[in-house]
């Protein structure tokens, strides 16, 4: 091995990641998206997707739900992180794996060809809650709604019956049963 | 109907109502309004800087050596953009300050206006909060929520950048209520049975030892009271980081100098062998812990930080309370004298063969250095300024390099708010603004810059408004021609490559003294020292001392790279008996 030059210490073995969602709810005020983002830009954390609006315009709440990978250790420091933003009223945190935890992501396909091929498309989508925003003769505007995998494997699939555009959502989470997260 | 004030007024009776006393600062065009308005309010006085880094290093020292937050103010674009570098050094130190920036008019935002930056852009990673201020009525909440931000739990810098137009709005002012928020608000998360947890440890612990840290220092001086009393009742020893020192006396026997790479070598022995770490106040940087999967291997540790998100970030703990410091600590202390009447006795016996051991590390001395008799050691200057200044209270500032290593090796510190350093950021440049800030803030103390003279170069300037506002500041340049730490790394890690280490065409530091109507002395070697610190500190005005040290001098005790606690290369002396051994030379 190579004797460090560096007077930092070299990095150490790195842990096994895990994909968590990770729910924060903010004040919807100006650039309050970008102290969340730049939050983990700038301490190099990954942003696999992420999904936000308002959710409540009396209470002026956000919510902004990111899909992460990382080490217990990143995960952690991300939520301590998150919770010392001014804005910031609470985190809340998921591993994907979560049962109690619902995850939906939403996706618009658009799909060009013959009736045909356009019947093949649709039904391709069926595991995943299909509706038809649009149809003509020679294309059609499918909804889907679905887990991250499911849709990938849809979009694949779609390739040969005349996928044109996708247009995709970040996830979005809820807890299962009467139960509200604090 | 209440009456109206212009933004500008409603900036300064935030500052009034916030018992502001001095701002530093350099005008422009977009706060203008602003220092239209300073001649209404004779209570807040501007110090006029020369540069606005040198304005945020001033009221860093200011809020350091007071533990009052720090006000800048200054304008749009260029003002802005050479203020960054103080907010981010005010946030990697936890250092409170309030910096006001002007805008260019808000139907200006956007369309690169002149001097014009996206400046709560700019300062989004290096504020805790900033704020755009749009509406001339948010700002009175905003200002007083400025303060509120930058003061509470971790301190650290904030900013509010507000537009020109805003600052001649009119908007009535008030003083916004205390609201609850929607998020918990007191910094203390520990209950008792923390506190029994951490006696408990105590109690059990036979290699015990503190690692204290600035949040000590951040605590008030209450927190240093404290710790003191902790200390004593224990009887286990304390190691400090650079910017905690002065929190627990530097010349008591309990205290082993400070810990890290350039720490002293019973310090280091003792984090890496003991079997209980209780770390106050600190953030295990990676100055102090070198090699994480090395560090301290043996010890059960706690961590007492007033920030979640310090805990378990580097290192995981096994016990973590969050809270202030101060409150900790007192709390520690009122059920060690409830629950354990007899402890500081049980302890001693059980500790004693722990103190055995730290003896024997003392032996080694590793502070100790070849003195010279032909050319000053820079070891022995900083050593002299201390032995002649320590009979008055004197506040230290240092710029960043060897230097600044010495001083807080040599300078031995018994009060906090005493040691002003730019530890997280090192920036070099830090030293002389901050002495500035210091001296508004103590007219009538003694305040040193140690410095080099690299590092004093980057922020010259502010020596003028040192003169202008007739501020006694002395700055002790240790000039060895270097930039000394990168030849010393060059030395041990480049193969003595200086690569654009050694600086050629040095001012003349006296005539420059003299340029600036200040005073410059020069000291060449070891017999006239004393006598020209002596002279120094007699002078009542601003004072630049040379003082041409030994070239090739490096910072010992060091940690070299990569390597855990008990493998620091010791000084030459060291390296001399240990000839032998290569090994010993780089494992001793």
């Amino acid at each position: 091995m190579v004797k460090s030059k560096s007077a930092y210490s070299t990095p150490t073995k790195i842990g096994k990641l895990d994909t968590h969602i990770i729910v924060v709810w903010v004040d919807n005020e100006a650039s309050v998206l970008s102290r969340v983002v730049g939050l983990f830009s700038g301490r190099g954390y990954n942003i696999e997707s992420l999904a936000v609006a308002e959710v409540d315009s009396k209470k002026n709440l956000s919510r902004i739900t990111i899909v992460t990978t990382g080490t217990p250790e990143v995960i952690e420091q991300i939520i301590l992180q998150l919770k010392k933003l001014v804005p910031v009223h609470k985190v809340g945190n998921f591993k994907r794996e979560d049962k109690k935890v619902i995850f939906k992501e939403m996706a618009l396909l658009k799909v060009a060809g013959n009736p045909g091929k356009i019947k093949k498309a649709l039904n391709a989508c069926k595991k995943c809650n299909p509706v038809i925003l649009d149809q003509t003769n020679k294309s059609a505007v499918i909804q889907i709604t679905a887990l991250k995998k499911e849709i990938d494997n849809v979009t694949k699939n779609l390739k040969i019956l005349g996928l044109v555009s996708v247009s995709r959502t970040g996830a979005v989470a809820m807890t299962r049963g009467a139960e509200i997260f604090n | 109907m209440a009456k109206l004030y212009s933004g500008a007024e409603i900036v300064f009776k935030c500052l009034e109502d916030q018992n502001v006393e001095h701002i530093f600062g350099y005008p422009g065009g977009a706060v203008l309004p602003i220092y239209d308005e300073l001649k209404n309010h004779p209570s807040i006085k501007h110090i006029l800087v020369r540069h606005e880094q040198g304005a945020g290093h001033a009221a860093e020292g200011y809020a350091r050596s007071t533990g009052k937050p720090g006000v800048v103010l200054v304008t749009s674009g260029p003002g802005a953009t050479n203020v960054v570098t103080a907010l981010t050094d005010a946030y990697m130190d936890s250092v409170p300050l309030v910096c006001i920036s002007g805008q260019v008019p808000t139907h200006l935002i956007g369309t690169d206006a002149f001097q014009e930056c996206d400046t709560t852009g700019i300062t989004r990673p290096c504020t805790k909060h900033n704020w755009l201020v749009k509406d001339i009525n948010d700002l009175p909440r905003i200002m007083h929520e400025a303060f509120e931000v930058a003061t509470t739990g971790r301190p650290g810098p904030v900013l509010v950048d507000i537009p020109k137009d805003i600052q001649f709005a009119k908007a009535k002012y008030f003083m916004p209520k205390k609201e609850k928020k929607l998020k918990e608000k007191s910094p203390n998360r520990f209950n008792q049975k923390d506190i029994d947890q951490l006696v408990d440890l105590m109690k059990k612990a036979s290699r015990p030892v503190f690692y204290t840290g600035g949040g000590v220092i951040n605590s008030g001086p209450k927190a240093s009271e404290f710790l003191r009393e902790l200390v004593s009742l224990t009887g286990f020893p304390i190691t400090s980081t650079l910017q905690g020192l002065g929190a627990y006396p530097g010349d008591d026997n309990q205290f082993l100098g400070m810990l890290g790479m350039h720490g002293t070598y019973e310090a280091n022995n003792a984090m890496h062998d003991c079997d209980l770490l209780i770390n106050i106040g600190a953030r295990f940087d990676d100055r102090i812990t070198g090699k994480i999967d090395e560090f301290s291997p043996k010890s059960k540790k706690i961590h007492i930080d007033i920030d979640p998100s310090s805990i378990n970030k580097i290192v995981k703990v096994d016990l973590s309370i969050v809270g202030d410091v101060s409150d900790v600590i007192k709390s520690t202390i009122r059920t060690l004298k409830k629950k354990n009447l007899n402890l500081e006795k049980s302890n001693k016996q059980k500790i004693s063969k722990w103190w055995q051991q730290i003896q024997k590390w003392r032996t080694k001395q590793s502070l100790n250095f070849i003195n010279s008799d032909i050319v000053i050691k820079p070891q022995h200057a900083v050593q002299r300024l201390y032995e002649l200044t320590k009979n008055q209270d004197t506040f230290i500032t240092t710029e960043v390099g060897q230097h600044q290593m010495w001083a807080a090796q040599h300078y031995k510190f018994n009060k906090p708010n005493r040691w002003m350093t730019s530890g997280g950021l090192g920036t070099m440049g830090y030293g002389l603004p901050a002495a500035v800030g210091v001296q508004v803030a103590h007219p009538n103390k003694l305040v040193v810059d140690i410095a080099g003279e690299a590092s004093i170069l980057m922020t010259m300037q502010e020596i003028s408004t040192a003169v202008q506002y007739n501020l006694p500041i002395k700055i002790f340049i240790l000039n060895n021609q270097y930039m000394g730490m990168v030849r010393q790394w060059q030395e041990l890690l480049h193969e003595k490559n200086y690569s654009e280490s050694y600086s050629e065409a040095l001012p003349d530091f006296v005539k420059l003294a003299e340029a600036y109507g200040c005073v410059g002395i020069r000291a060449e070697n070891p017999g006239e020292l004393d006598e020209k610190i002596e002279e120094m500190i007699n002078i009542n005005k601003p004072v630049i001392f040379d003082c041409h040290v030994d070239q090739a001098e490096n910072c010992y005790p060091m940690i070299p790279s990569g390597k855990p606690h008990n493998q620091m290369l010791l000084g030459p002396k060291d390296q001399e008996e240990n000839k032998i051994s290569v090994k010993g030379k780089a494992l001793v």
